[in-house]
């Protein structure tokens, strides 16, 4: 009976320990010098491009803070939102969105992207990432051309 | 037929964007090539509509407990500076020269796919 309650104890001491850390910045000097020079380096390609940031991003958060795959995916979501919103809010003050393609194309996005998020779990995500990298170098050539 | 061609445009982008793909990065070359609409209006367009689904896959990841907010305050501060750098820079070059610059980023980000696509085979 003694040993159930020091398990349980100690099973709470740990968690105290593990929630405190979480609440705590840990980064050390070169973590944020390498944060702020790839946030710039992140910014201007979101503002200038208008989007991309993010596959940036990725990366950058896997090795810099250490994060999973999936982490980082979901994480750089999130830093990318206030970027964009001050962006947004450029490209829309600078009169370069009109409303009608807006609308429509956003209501698009918006039911392709919840499609996207269901088709996951039934796609293979090896040949999906193949296909797309192909799909984009192709756009980039046609761009340029 | 413009606006069933655009839902229809913005429906493929996003369904790249919900597979969690970068959709954004394609949905500006379906829209330049193919409705020949202007570079960027379509950026703007895109910024927009990430805001809109960023905000629901926020709200899901964080649920999931997926998003880590250690460190990240650096990054999201020195971006939002530089972002409005970017934002007003695309105001000083001509649809043509931009439309160039963006193949260009596309093909960088071609790269990096490939790149972490072999990377995860070894």
């Amino acid at each position: 009976m003694n040993f159930i309650k020091n398990h349980n104890c100690d099973q709470r001491n740990f968690q105290s320990l593990s929630n405190k850390q979480n609440s705590k910045e840990y980064v050390s000097k070169k973590q944020i010098l390498l944060l702020l020079f790839f946030g710039a380096i992140i910014g201007i390609l979101n503002g200038f491009f208008g989007g991309g940031g993010g596959m940036v991003c990725v990366p950058i958060l896997q090795k810099a803070l250490n994060l999973t795959s999936k982490e980082s995916h979901a994480t750089a979501i999130a830093v990318i939102f206030p970027l964009s919103l001050v962006s947004a809010s450029i490209y829309i003050y600078n009169g370069a969105v009109k409303s009608l393609p807006l609308i429509t194309i956003g209501l698009g996005v918006v039911v392709g992207g919840i499609i996207g998020a269901y088709l996951l779990k039934f796609m293979p995500t090896k040949i999906l990432r193949i296909v797309f990298a192909v799909i984009m170098l192709i756009s980039g050539v046609r761009m340029i051309i | 037929m413009n606006i069933f061609l655009y839902v229809l445009f913005g429906i493929i982008g996003g369904i790249f964007g919900g597979l969690g793909m970068g959709g954004g990065t394609l949905l500006i070359p379906l829209l330049t090539i193919f409705l020949n609409l202007d570079q960027k209006m379509c950026q703007g367009i895109n910024l927009i509509s990430f805001l809109v689904m960023a905000l629901i896959s926020i709200l899901i990841h964080y649920k999931h407990g997926y998003i880590k907010l250690n460190g990240i305050s650096y990054i999201i501060i020195s971006g939002i500076l530089f972002s409005i750098l970017g934002a007003f820079l695309v105001n000083y070059l001509s649809t043509f020269v931009l439309r160039i610059i963006f193949g260009v980023f596309l093909i960088f980000l071609a790269v990096i796919e490939f790149l972490k696509i072999l990377s995860k085979k070894n």
